[in-house]
């Protein structure tokens, strides 16, 4: 297969070639691109079947909120299920599945549930399979289980190590992006012992891909300098590869390292990945902001991606995803990827929604043929192979909500921005905080670093900005396209559309809460990232209430799924559960004896001869045996307190509820005794 | 959470074990005239405040010593952290 929509530029090395498969395909892909972008180049736009209905779906984004593009990774015992192929780091050899599909991707036979789509509305489950009720656990629940579903386990012993770590410092800084490098490079030179983390392979976050210059450089060039220079700094510790998972209490965070992910195994004595506790004086919440898309008719095509994903697949990775395009955006934002593919010689249509145009409807089985667009009255089609969909961009608030704070509606960039102080000690800055513009990103970074050296008692260095775009983000909210037929997708992992929302609007549920459990939105693996705020957004609009009114969304830790290996690090097996031997365990297991696990100990049961068919037969041979003559009995499984004295037996009758001081020498009794507030 | 020990500085609450109430300091006197109910009440009642909550802690892979801690259920703020010894003390209990 040739990489057939690769283009010109972008930050991957073309002097080498990776050979990886997909569906036992082999593919090309370079060093610097992930799965998806890889399979994108290759022309591959399908990579997976939604959960519910089957539907044919490609990547909508190029990070780690991606609903679709979700496949199984690497073989054998190393099969990882439900990875996010925008996140997935090529490597010589890898082999991916997509999943959720029979017999194959491009046919699959469930698919039949999307013509039977009427039917499978919010509640459906509830609603049909009410009873006989024992029949839901025995037949409903593992047939519907089956046929929605997402990838399958191994079912083998990971062969992988987990490892879990400390780590110190007086400044966190979440997220590389251009606030994040900004904040790092302020504490850094002042001396402060930084901890930059970021998810991505390589860091600078939106700058990697924009084609706008900082300080006179690319974007990425500056964000290169700056690393190099942050690299070079004893006090800073730069953590690429590393998602912030969780804020804990008291400055405490949770981060995952993928140490090993990017190659085909772990290298000799180096875990896969490790679970850190980052103990903070302070931190930055720098994990910039999340486009969401609009729901119009058919909006879940492979070819539909969120435009700022788009833009950067054609700018950081070199991969066009159609050659003519179509730009539905409600936002400055959009337009920007407009300009960028016409610059890269694409064909491109604007439909701007806050001039009147719309997308109504979409057409391609497998992948997107066509766009139907309304404007002024007139419906026209135009036929083309990727569209580019902006409603918007959300900040990241997730970290920040991780303490029940409610993340503020700001209605000049109509998106939710994080409450202050909604966690002691962390302060947001750049997109994380509804600040756009690289210039504006630079400068809370900055600003943000300033206020925590201040805090722990350290001078800042002179503010020394590089120049940056400080373009307006001009944003008329749009949030679905009404009046149609069909199916308009909201949360595209968990398969819920407007017609969900609006039937439970209808059946009377009023909080978002409740809409949230009903439809499921927002409830799949990646927590509703690129749909929640859309679907409180059509929840709003169907009460007539703003959008502050009618609720929050609040995120919970863990930022991104968290495979189990990873929390238990080391504690597993032998490791987990020790398995205690007595004294006589040697001598009891050369006699063959049978032993049961007793907590963690193994204690002999009984002891069969030849000939003895069942336990009992050995059992009472032993019983007897001890009537007769003597029996020996290791004990070592027991606790043992020794008491000395000559009133040793009166004080043990005031401990245990029976008498213990008439116990003749040599002869043994169970006693019964309670903590205060235990009865017997 | 990390809890700031009167003698060793803030150490990460994993080191502690949690027993509950700080009221349990106050055991009740099981001779006195009306032990049973004073017992029952001591053993079984407790509060549940959404707020400001004093507490018992072990400080079981530290120094094995007891602390008051005063947290607030609902933040998790530590506002102060004594020694249960000095708490006992200062009600006239023990040397």
């Amino acid at each position: 297969m040739t990489q057939s929509n690769r283009i010109p530029g972008g930050q991957i090395d073309r002097s080498r070639s990776l050979s990886f498969t997909f569906d036992g395909v082999t593919y090309q892909g370079h060093p610097g691109d992930t799965l998806a972008s890889a399979l994108l180049a290759n022309g591959q736009r399908l990579m997976g079947r939604s959960f519910k209905y089957h539907r044919p779906r490609g990547p909508i984004s190029a990070g780690s909120e991606e609903p679709n593009a979700l496949v199984e990774l690497r073989g054998g015992a190393r099969r990882e299920p439900n990875t996010r192929a925008t996140v997935v780091e090529l490597f010589d050899g890898l082999s991916a599945e997509s999943q959720n599909r029979w017999p194959s991707l491009k046919f699959d036979a469930m698919a039949v549930n999307d013509r039977l789509s009427n039917f499978f509305t919010a509640g459906f489950y509830y609603k049909t399979f009410m009873w006989p009720k024992a029949f839901w656990e025995k037949l409903y629940e593992p047939i519907i289980r089956r046929a929605a579903g997402l990838g399958s386990l191994s079912r083998e012993e990971d062969p992988d190590q987990y490892d879990k770590g400390f780590l110190h410092c007086d400044l966190l800084i979440i997220g590389a992006g251009p606030a994040g490098l900004m904040a790092a490079l302020t504490a850094g030179r002042a001396g402060a012992r930084v901890i930059l983390a970021d998810e991505d392979f390589r860091m600078g976050g939106r700058l990697n891909a924009e084609t706008h210059e900082v300080g006179g450089l690319t974007g990425a060039d500056w964000a290169a300098q700056a690393v190099a220079e942050l690299r070079s700094m004893a006090n800073v510790r730069m953590m690429p590869r590393t998602t912030i998972i969780g804020a804990m209490d008291h400055g405490i965070y949770a981060a995952v390292e993928r140490v090993s992910d990017h190659l085909p195994v772990p290298l000799p004595g180096k875990p896969r990945q490790i679970l850190w506790r980052i103990y903070s004086r302070r931190a930055i919440l720098a994990g910039g902001a999340t486009e969401r898309p609009i729901a119009f008719e058919n909006n879940d095509r492979p070819g539909i991606l969120l435009a700022g994903s788009l833009r950067a697949y054609a700018n950081r990775w070199g991969v066009a995803v159609g050659r003519r395009v179509a730009v539905f955006t409600n936002n400055d934002d959009g337009l920007r990827t407009a300009s960028d593919l016409k610059a890269k010689g694409m064909e491109v249509r604007v439909i701007d929604a806050r001039k009147g145009e719309e997308v109504v409807d979409t057409a391609g089985r497998l992948g997107l043929s066509s766009v139907t667009i309304r404007s002024g009255g007139r419906t026209e089609t135009f036929a083309c192979e990727a569209l580019a969909v902006s409603g918007g961009w959300n900040p990241n608030v997730n970290i920040a909500s991780h303490h029940r704070g409610r993340p503020v509606w700001n209605d000049t960039i109509a998106a939710f921005v994080p409450g202050q102080g909604d966690i002691p000690g962390l302060e947001a800055a750049g997109a994380a905080a509804g600040r756009f513009s690289t210039r504006a990103a630079l400068e809370t970074g900055a600003a943000a670093a300033e206020g925590a050296l201040a805090d722990l008692g350290r001078s800042a260095p002179a503010r020394d900005l590089p120049t940056a775009e400080d373009g307006p983000y001009a944003i008329t909210p749009k949030w679905y396209v009404g009046g149609g037929k069909g199916r308009a997708w909201i949360d595209q992992q968990n398969d819920v559309t407007l017609k969900d929302v609006k039937l439970a609007h209808q059946e009377n549920y009023t909080s978002v809460e409740h809409l949230k459990r009903y439809t499921t939105l927002g409830m799949a693996t990646d927590q509703g990232k690129t749909g929640n705020v859309l679907g409180l957004a059509v929840m709003a609009s169907l009460t007539g209430k703003s959008i502050p009114q009618t609720g929050t969304t609040v995120y919970r830790p863990p930022y991104t799924p968290v495979a189990m290996g990873t929390l238990a690090g080391r504690s597993r097996g032998q490791e987990f559960k020790p398995k205690r031997l007595t004294p006589s365990h040697k001598w009891a297991s050369e006699q063959g004896a049978v032993f049961v696990e007793v907590g963690q100990w193994l204690r002999a049961q009984w002891l069969p001869r030849a000939g003895e068919t069942q336990w009992r037969e050995s059992v009472d041979r032993e019983v007897l045996a001890t009537r007769k003559s003597v029996g020996i009995c290791d004990v070592t499984t027991l606790g043992k307190i020794d008491i000395q004295g000559t009133d040793a037996g009166a004080f043990l009758d005031k401990v245990y509820a029976n008498t213990f001081s008439t116990l003749a020498v040599g002869k043994c009794r169970y006693g019964d005794a309670a903590r205060g507030w235990h009865r017997l | 959470m990390i809890i700031n020990h009167p003698i060793l500085g803030p150490r990460d609450s994993q080191e502690f074990v949690y027993l509950g109430d700080a009221a349990l300091i106050d055991r009740p006197d099981g001779l006195a005239e009306g032990a049973l109910d004073t017992f029952h009440d001591y053993l079984y009642l407790r509060d549940n405040p959404a707020g400001l909550h004093r507490e018992l802690w072990y400080h079981e892979q530290g120094d094995r010593s007891w602390l008051v801690v005063t947290r607030n259920t609902l933040t998790h703020e530590i506002t102060q952290v004594e020694l249960a010894r000095d708490v006992a003390r200062a009600r006239g209990r023990s040397k």
